[in-house]
C-alpha cells in the first residue's frame, strides 16, 4: 500500500520538485495511476481548497499548489488510457455584455480549475450568443456569469433567456456572482445558484453537478 | 520620454501637510478654491439596476436628473459652501460618446439651476471610463476604442464638465496577473514601465482637450491596480503588505498625469493621491469611511488626513429610510467636511489630522502608508529615482523598509504570514536588475500576448533600451 501523505503534502506546499519526485516514486512502485491522481495529487489539492476557504492560504499559494499538482498529472497522463479522468465537468465562464471587470471572474475560474473542472474563460463583455456558442462547442455543463455593475446585471437575465430560446436551458446549470449580485436576484432571473466568493463558487458547481 | 519633473517634494514641513490646504490650489471660475483651506464634499453616484441602451436612455437621464436634484437640494439645505459632483460614466456611455455627453448636459443643467436659484456653488467632475480593453481592442492609441474615449472627453468638456478625469488601465492585465501571484517584478513592469508610458500618451491628449475647452485636467487613479489589490487583501486572498507596497508603487504611475499637466484635484479612489500631494502640491480628493457603501477598507479615518475633497466613491440610486442613497451620502459628506473645516478654523487641524491617522494606522499596513509622516518619508526616497522604472522600484523597497521598521518599533501590527511575505517581496525585488532595458526584455519574454501585446501599445523595445 503506497503512502500518499508525502505526495499530498508536497502539493499543499506547492513544491514542484518534491511532487515530481513522489509521483515518480509511485510510478516505480507500480501504483495505479488513477490512485496517484485522486488520492495523492487531488487529495492534496482538496486540503488546499479547504484551507483557502478558511483564509489559511493566499491565492498565490493555491496557484503554486495547482501548478505542482498539474506537474504531477503530466507525469501520470501517459500511463492512462483516454485522459478524461481529471475533468469533473466543463464550466463556461465570462463577464456579461457591457461589463469589463475581469479579476473576480478569473479568480473563480482559477479556483474551479484547481478543483479539477475544465474551465473555458470567454473574458469580459461577452454576449449571450457567445456564451451559447461556447456551451455548444465545449459541451459545457455549467455557465458561470459575472457582473460588477448595476447596469450590467440584467445582461445575466438576457443570457439565461437566450439559453431558454435555444432550447438548452435544461442541459446547463447557470450560476451567477459579482459585487451587486444576491441570492434574491439569482432567484428573480431564474439562475440555478449564486456564489458570494470563489470558494463558494467551487462548492456550488460541485453540488450542481452531483 | 520627457524628463521627469518633481525632483523635490512640495512639502518639507510636516505641519503644513494637512487636509484642506494644498501648495498648488485649484482656483475655479465660480470662486471655489480646492486646496485653499476648505474641504469640500465630492459626491459620486451611479444608477440602480437597469440596462443602458437606446430605449432606456430617457430613463437613464431622468435617474441622473433625480439624483442631482436630491444632492443639490441637500447641499443647499445644509448650507454647504460648495459641492463637487463626480459622474463616473458607465461603459455604454463611453462606447457611445453622445450618451456620455447627454448625461453631462443633464447633470450640469441641474447644477446650474441650483446656482442661479439659490447661489449653490458646484463643480462637475466627469470621469470617462477607460474602455481600451476586451476582445475587439485593436490598439491602445488608435481605432474605435481610443476614438470613443477621446470623443467622450471632448464632448463632456464642451457640455460643461469642470474637471476631466479617468481611471486609466494601461498595463492592467499584467497587473492582475501580478496580484494573483503576488509577483512584485510583474507589478513593477506593469506600473513603472508599461503603465507610465501609457499615462504619457493618454494624459497628453486629456490635457490638450482641457486646454482647448477651458476645462481642468484633474487626475487619474490606480483604481484598476492598487484598488484591486486592496479588495483582494481585504478578502484575505493576498497579503495586506502586498496591497500596501502596490499602493505606493502606483503613486509613480498616477503621478505621470501631473507630470503631463493635470492640476488636481486628484481622483477620490486613488489613495496614492497623498503621495502626489506630497510630491507636487496638487489638491486631492480622498474617500474613507464614507465609501463603505461601495467597498470596505482599512483606511476609513486616515484617508481624510490630507483630503481636499471628501468623497463616497460611489452609491447607487436606491431608497434608504432617510431618503435616496446619493442624497443621504451627501449629508454624510457635508457633516464630515464641516467638522474638519471647523477644526481648521479653531486652529486644531493638526490635532484632527493626527487623531485621524492614529485611529487607523496601527491596524493595517495599507493604513500605515497613508500616515502623513510616512508619506513624506517615502516620497523623499521616490523622487530620488531618475526614471519611472527607478521610482517605482524605489517605492517598493522604501515601503518594505518602512513597514518592517514600523513593525519592529511597535507602530504597526503584522502577523507572521504578513512578515513572511515581506521577506519574500524583498527577495523578489533584489532579483530585479537595475537596467530597465534588461528587465523589460526579460518581462516581455515571460509574458503572454493576452496579458501584454507590445504592438497594441506601440511599445518599442529599442526606445526602452536607449
Amino acid at each position: 500500500m503506497f503512502d500518499f501523505t508525502g505526495l499530498s503534502n508536497a502539493v499543499i506546499e506547492g513544491d514542484n520538485d518534491q511532487v515530481q519526485a513522489k509521483v515518480k516514486e509511485a510510478i516505480s512502485a507500480n501504483v495505479d495511476p488513477l490512485a496517484i491522481i485522486n488520492q495523492g495529487l487531488i487529495g492534496g489539492m482538496n486540503v488546499v481548497g479547504q484551507r483557502f476557504k478558511v483564509n489559511d492560504m493566499f491565492v498565490p499559494e493555491v496557484l503554486m499548489s495547482a501548478r505542482s499538482m498539474n506537474a504531477g498529472i503530466e507525469l501520470v497522463k501517459p500511463l492512462l488510457a483516454g485522459g478524461e479522468m481529471t475533468n469533473r465537468g466543463t464550466v463556461i465562464i465570462g463577464t456579461v455584455k457591457g461589463d469589463l471587470h475581469d479579476i473576480g471572474k478569473s479568480l473563480v475560474g482559477m479556483m474551479l480549475e484547481c478543483s479539477g473542472f475544465k474551465v473555458i474563460d470567454l473574458g469580459v463583455d461577452v454576449s449571450p450568443e457567445e456564451f451559447i456558442a461556447a456551451i455548444k462547442e465545449n459541451d459545457g455543463k455549467i455557465l458561470a456569469l459575472s457582473a460588477l455593475l448595476t447596469t450590467t446585471m440584467l445582461s445575466m437575465k438576457s443570457t439565461i433567456e437566450e439559453c431558454v430560446e435555444q432550447g438548452m436551458r435544461n442541459d446547463i446549470k447557470v450560476i451567477i456572482g459579482g459585487a451587486p449580485i444576491s441570492q434574491e436576484f439569482s432567484d428573480q432571473i431564474g439562475a440555478d445558484g449564486y456564489a458570494g466568493d470563489a470558494a463558494a463558487a467551487v462548492e456550488l458547481v460541485a453540488k450542481l453537478l452531483q | 520620454m520627457a524628463s521627469l519633473q518633481f525632483n523635490e517634494l512640495a512639502y518639507t514641513n510636516l505641519d503644513e501637510f494637512i487636509y484642506g490646504h494644498a501648495k498648488k490650489p485649484v482656483v475655479c471660475s465660480n470662486g471655489m478654491v480646492i486646496g485653499g483651506g476648505t474641504v469640500y464634499p465630492e459626491v459620486n453616484l451611479t444608477l440602480p439596476t437597469m440596462l443602458i441602451n437606446t430605449e432606456t436612455m430617457p430613463k437613464v437621464l431622468s435617474q441622473y436628473e433625480e439624483m442631482i436634484h436630491g444632492i443639490c437640494s441637500k447641499a443647499h439645505e445644509l448650507l454647504s459652501p460648495g459641492i463637487i459632483i463626480e459622474i463616473e460614466l458607465l461603459p455604454p456611455c463611453t462606447f457611445n460618446p453622445q450618451w456620455g455627453i447627454d448625461v453631462t448636459k443633464v447633470v450640469k443643467g441641474v447644477m446650474n439651476e441650483y446656482y442661479s436659484k439659490f447661489g449653490l456653488k458646484s463643480l462637475l467632475r466627469m470621469t470617462v471610463v477607460d474602455i481600451r480593453e476586451g476582445k475587439t481592442l485593436t490598439h491602445m492609441y488608435k481605432g474605435e476604442h481610443w476614438d470613443n474615449v477621446i470623443k467622450t472627453f471632448r464632448g463632456c468638456a464642451e457640455a460643461g464638465a469642470d474637471f476631466l478625469a479617468i481611471e486609466s488601465i494601461g498595463g492592467k492585465h499584467l497587473h492582475d496577473e501580478a496580484v494573483m501571484n503576488c509577483d512584485l517584478p510583474r507589478a513593477l513592469f506593469s506600473l513603472g514601465v508599461v503603465g507610465c508610458r501609457d499615462m504619457v500618451a493618454l494624459w497628453d491628449e486629456i490635457v490638450k482637450i482641457s486646454t482647448e475647452t477651458n476645462c481642468i485636467p484633474s487626475g487619474d487613479t490606480a483604481c484598476g491596480f492598487a484598488n484591486t489589490s486592496m479588495v483582494m487583501a481585504h478578502k484575505n486572498f493576498i497579503p495586506k503588505v502586498f496591497a500596501a507596497i502596490d499602493r505606493v508603487m502606483c503613486a509613480v504611475r498616477t503621478l505621470v498625469a501631473v507630470e503631463r499637466g493635470a492640476l488636481g484635484p486628484d481622483k477620490d479612489c486613488g489613495y496614492e493621491g497623498v503621495y502626489l500631494k506630497a510630491i507636487t502640491g496638487i489638491p486631492i480628493s480622498m474617500e474613507g469611511r464614507t465609501a463603505a457603501c461601495a467597498h470596505s477598507s482599512s483606511v476609513g479615518n486616515i484617508a481624510a488626513c490630507l483630503a481636499d475633497c471628501w468623497s463616497n466613491e460611489s452609491v447607487e440610486n436606491v431608497r434608504l429610510l432617510g431618503g435616496m442613497a446619493p442624497t443621504v451620502y451627501t449629508e454624510h459628506l457635508i457633516y464630515d467636511c464641516r467638522i474638519m473645516n471647523v477644526a481648521s478654523a479653531r486652529g486644531f487641524a493638526l490635532e484632527m489630522r493626527d487623531i485621524l491617522s492614529e485611529s487607523d494606522r496601527m491596524y493595517d499596513p495599507q493604513a500605515y502608508i497613508l500616515d502623513p509622516g510616512v508619506v513624506i518619508k517615502i516620497s523623499q526616497e521616490i523622487v530620488k529615482g531618475k526614471t519611472h522604472f527607478e521610482r517605482t522600484k524605489i517605492a517598493a523597497s522604501a515601503t518594505i523598509k518602512e513597514l518592517r521598521s514600523a513593525f519592529q518599533d511597535g507602530l504597526l501590527q503584522l502577523d507572521t504570514k504578513e512578515l513572511k511575505y515581506l521577506d519574500i517581496f524583498e527577495k523578489q525585488l533584489k532579483l530585479i536588475p537595475n537596467d530597465e532595458a534588461e528587465f523589460t526584455q526579460f518581462m516581455i519574454k515571460n509574458s503572454t500576448l493576452d496579458k501584454f501585446d507590445p504592438a497594441k501599445y506601440d511599445f518599442n523595445f529599442d526606445v526602452v533600451a536607449k
